[in-house]
């Protein structure tokens, strides 16, 4: 269950296209044209081949919410929005993250990374690659963690999103 | 069959009866079968040309407009329209032509991104891929086009999917073709809820104002707003975009509100107590500064989009769904319930008084002085049928026309409101004139205006489009002029444009018009009266009107409504 304090400058909003080309543009630019900015967006088909559903964290400061949601509802490819409060939605975020990693310092990485519940996926003579599935904000401290030992790449997915279960009956827009 | 015929009886099939366009080589495959088609097809002399007229159609008729147009430059020169009619909710369809399939992004020859260009100023876009889907997105676009808030659907068409002599646009036809627009559907219907709480704020009101915008025209709700005004006896302000859609002789319309707008219909917005805005978006050239605009309102909003509601002001009650379904449920509840009994004696007369005080006024001619442009206005309004439609451009001429007209018909007035293009006129005005060949047709115009896109003059005569144009030429671009002679000391840029070059006569008889030059007042109505017996071809009258003459009332850039400048004759009236 997720503990920390909601942070309400940033609202996850699910929203589900059509699966055709050119969708994901027209909503990128929506957000542009109408100065809403966006502070994480991912992309992925759902289970039905039909549709995809696009998971975008807006940032309330640009605009109030209920301006975005009608906007992204006039998009005619645009089939379905919810709105996902922060502490009634299950976030996650995957992090790929290359260190350097002197075998002498190996160990203490690892032990870093078992505690967050990370994974190594490779390891090379003066580096290592790991990866952490987990809430936006564990990832962002363990990325803090890692910093001292030098991050030579790193790659973060954007957090996707669902309603946790007992939301999940509750009316859609 | 193949995709380009199947184009073809698509839009046969939507009751299309006239398409404004020009071809070109991704688009020559569709041509050949308007040769064989019962649509009328207008020739155009530029694209965006096209695009106005098929705007000025469906302002005029309510039915989508249709324009078709190749790819590249042909699909670029007809983005102001589209963009025009995005911003003035007109339902429109344009096809563009695109180059083969094949090609896409390859930099081909006349190949641009036309979808991704208008993807922000249509309320929908379609790149079509396979000839076997040109039927639906034919109907999806004219739905989208006509459903909801109107506006206009571009369809861009690959060549190879219309082109006989290749494979890919083999193609069955079928009758059979039904939408599939999973994410579109648009609310109609009023919450009854809304309507009640809108009847209260209404009936406790001591000082309402019906604001009244482009939708009840789009909604067909004229008849439904005249009994809901005459039931409630409040007062209607019409916008720009709603000109004519409550009646400019009835004793309770205040005209136009806004920058230009008349004192009274300014003023009684601001001091209301209750603004019941119908179709209308609070547009920034009807609220001025916005935190000084109706201080005291409460506001009740009925709109058929619902981005609009609680986009610039939030409302105490919003009413989603069609304004005429909205007015008519209105009507209703007064019907029953009955419409209060507050007493609103002295916001009458505060209104007759504003009204007696600071009417619509210009300084008399007086002999030696060049022609008054509102004079030329009021002449043309005297001297012409009383269902005239008057289509005009953008720029002092559009204020003037828009505030010395009497409005006493929907649809009788066809301007760029939202884009401010200008040259929108005379194509707009062909537009009117061929879904109402019976009809007076005038075009409105400024000779900055007619310089963009006087080409189209040809278009109407050769196709046989008797439009008249009244040119209110200054030899300026004369609202740029009085914001420099107001706001930037006199200091004149870039304003002047010549005072005999063109020559607009020779130029109207060099495109098949007849062309007339008026200097002197009295002779603006036997020039009229002489355009008005022409309809052979159309007419240009070049009237010499006064270059200092500015447009009040005035509210000045970032003031507000309260701030209203009057003309220098109404300073000294106490308000």
């Amino acid at each position: 269950m997720n503990i920390q304090a909601p942070d309400y400058r940033y609202h996850t909003l699910v929203v589900t296209v059509e699966n055709k080309s050119g969708v994901l543009a027209r909503v990128a630019s929506l957000f542009a044209r109408r100065a809403f900015n966006i502070e994480s967006l991912a992309v992925a088909p759902t289970d039905d081949d039909m549709f995809s559903r696009i998971t975008v964290v807006v940032d309330l400061e640009s605009a109030p919410l209920d301006q975005i949601i009608k906007q992204l509802d006039k998009l005619v490819n645009v089939v379905e929005i919810r709105e996902l409060h922060p502490g009634h939605a299950v976030e996650r975020e995957l992090m790929l993250v290359t260190v350097s990693a002197e075998p002498d310092r190996r160990d203490e990485i690892v032990e870093h990374l078992d505690r967050a519940g990370g994974k190594v996926l490779s390891v090379g003579t003066d580096s290592i690659m790991l990866s952490l599935v987990g809430l936006p904000t564990r990832v962002d401290e363990f990325e803090d963690l890692l910093r001292p030992y030098g991050i030579v790449e790193l790659q973060r997915t954007g957090r996707v999103a669902l309603a946790t279960l007992e939301d999940n009956d509750g009316p859609g827009r | 069959m193949d995709g380009g015929r199947a184009l073809i009886r698509a839009l046969e099939n939507e009751g299309v009866e006239v398409m404004f366009g020009l071809p070109g080589g991704a688009i020559l495959p569709v041509y050949d079968p308007i040769i064989d088609s019962s649509i009328r097809h207008i020739l155009v002399r530029h694209e965006q040309g096209a695009g106005h007229m098929a705007e000025g159609y469906a302002h005029a008729t309510g039915r989508p407009g249709v324009a078709m147009v190749t790819s590249g430059p042909a699909a670029t020169n007809i983005v102001t329209p589209l963009c025009d009619a995005y911003l003035d909710s007109v339902p429109m369809v344009v096809i563009t032509g695109q180059v083969p399939t094949g090609a896409i992004g390859t930099d081909a020859f006349q190949e641009c991104d036309t979808t991704g260009i208008t993807q922000s100023i249509t309320k929908h876009n379609f790149l079509v891929t396979e000839a076997q889907d040109i039927p639906r997105i034919i109907k999806e676009a004219f739905h989208i086009a006509t459903t909801g808030r109107p506006g206009p659907v571009l369809v861009d068409i690959p060549k190879d999917i219309v082109d006989p002599d290749n494979p890919r646009s083999a193609m069955t036809w079928t009758d059979d073709v039904t939408i599939d627009l999973p994410g579109y559907d648009p609310q109609t219907e009023v919450d009854p809820e809304a309507i009640r709480a809108a009847a209260g704020l209404i009936r406790a009101s001591e000082r309402p104002v019906l604001y009244v915008g482009g939708g009840i025209l789009k909604a067909r709700a004229v008849d439904a707003l005249r009994d809901l005004a005459e039931m409630t006896g409040i007062s209607v302000v019409t916008t720009l975009m709603a000109r004519g859609a409550f009646p400019d002789g009835h004793d309770l319309c205040l005209g136009m509100p806004g920058m230009h707008g008349n004192f009274t219909a300014v003023t009684a917005m601001q001091e209301s107590d209750l603004l019941i805005a119908l179709g209308a978006r609070f547009d920034d050239r009807v609220t001025g500064r916005l935190d000084g605009f109706a201080p005291d309102a409460k506001i009740i909003h009925a709109e058929i989009d619902p981005a609009e509601i609680g986009k610039v002001r939030q409302p105490d009650v919003a009413i989603k769904g069609d304004v005429r379904v909205a007015i008519e449920a209105l009507v209703a509840e007064f019907s029953t319930n009955g419409t209060g009994d507050v007493d609103r004696d002295a916001w009458r007369s505060r209104l007759s008084g504003w009204q007696e005080r600071f009417p619509l006024a210009y300084e008399p001619w007086v002999p030696g002085d060049p022609l008054k442009p509102q004079y030329v206005i009021e002449c043309l309004r005297d001297g012409t049928p009383d269902d005239t439609i008057v289509a005009s451009g953008v720029g002092q001429h559009q204020m003037w026309a828009s505030q010395y007209w009497k409005f006493d018909h929907p649809y009788t007035w066809i301007n760029s409101g939202g884009l401010g293009t200008m040259g929108f006129s005379i194509p707009a005005a062909i537009g009117a004139k061929v879904a109402f060949p019976d009809r007076m047709v005038w075009a409105v115009d400024g000779d900055g205006c007619f310089q963009m896109t006087a080409q189209e003059l040809v278009t109407a005569t050769v196709e046989n489009i008797p439009i008249k144009v009244a040119l209110l030429n200054n030899s300026y671009l004369g609202m740029v002029r009085q914001w420099q002679e107001m706001f930037y000391e006199e200091r004149y840029s870039e304003v002047f444009l010549s005072k005999d070059v063109p020559d607009y006569k020779m130029w109207a008889e060099s495109m098949g018009c007849v062309g007339i030059r008026v200097d002197d007042p009295e002779e603006v109505a036997p020039a009229i009266a002489r355009a008005n017996e022409i309809d052979d071809r159309p007419v240009v009258i070049d009237f010499r009107v006064a270059a200092a003459e500015n447009v009040y009332p005035m509210v000045p850039s970032g003031a507000t409504n309260s701030e209203l400048m009057v003309p220098p004759f109404q300073q000294d009236q106490p308000r």
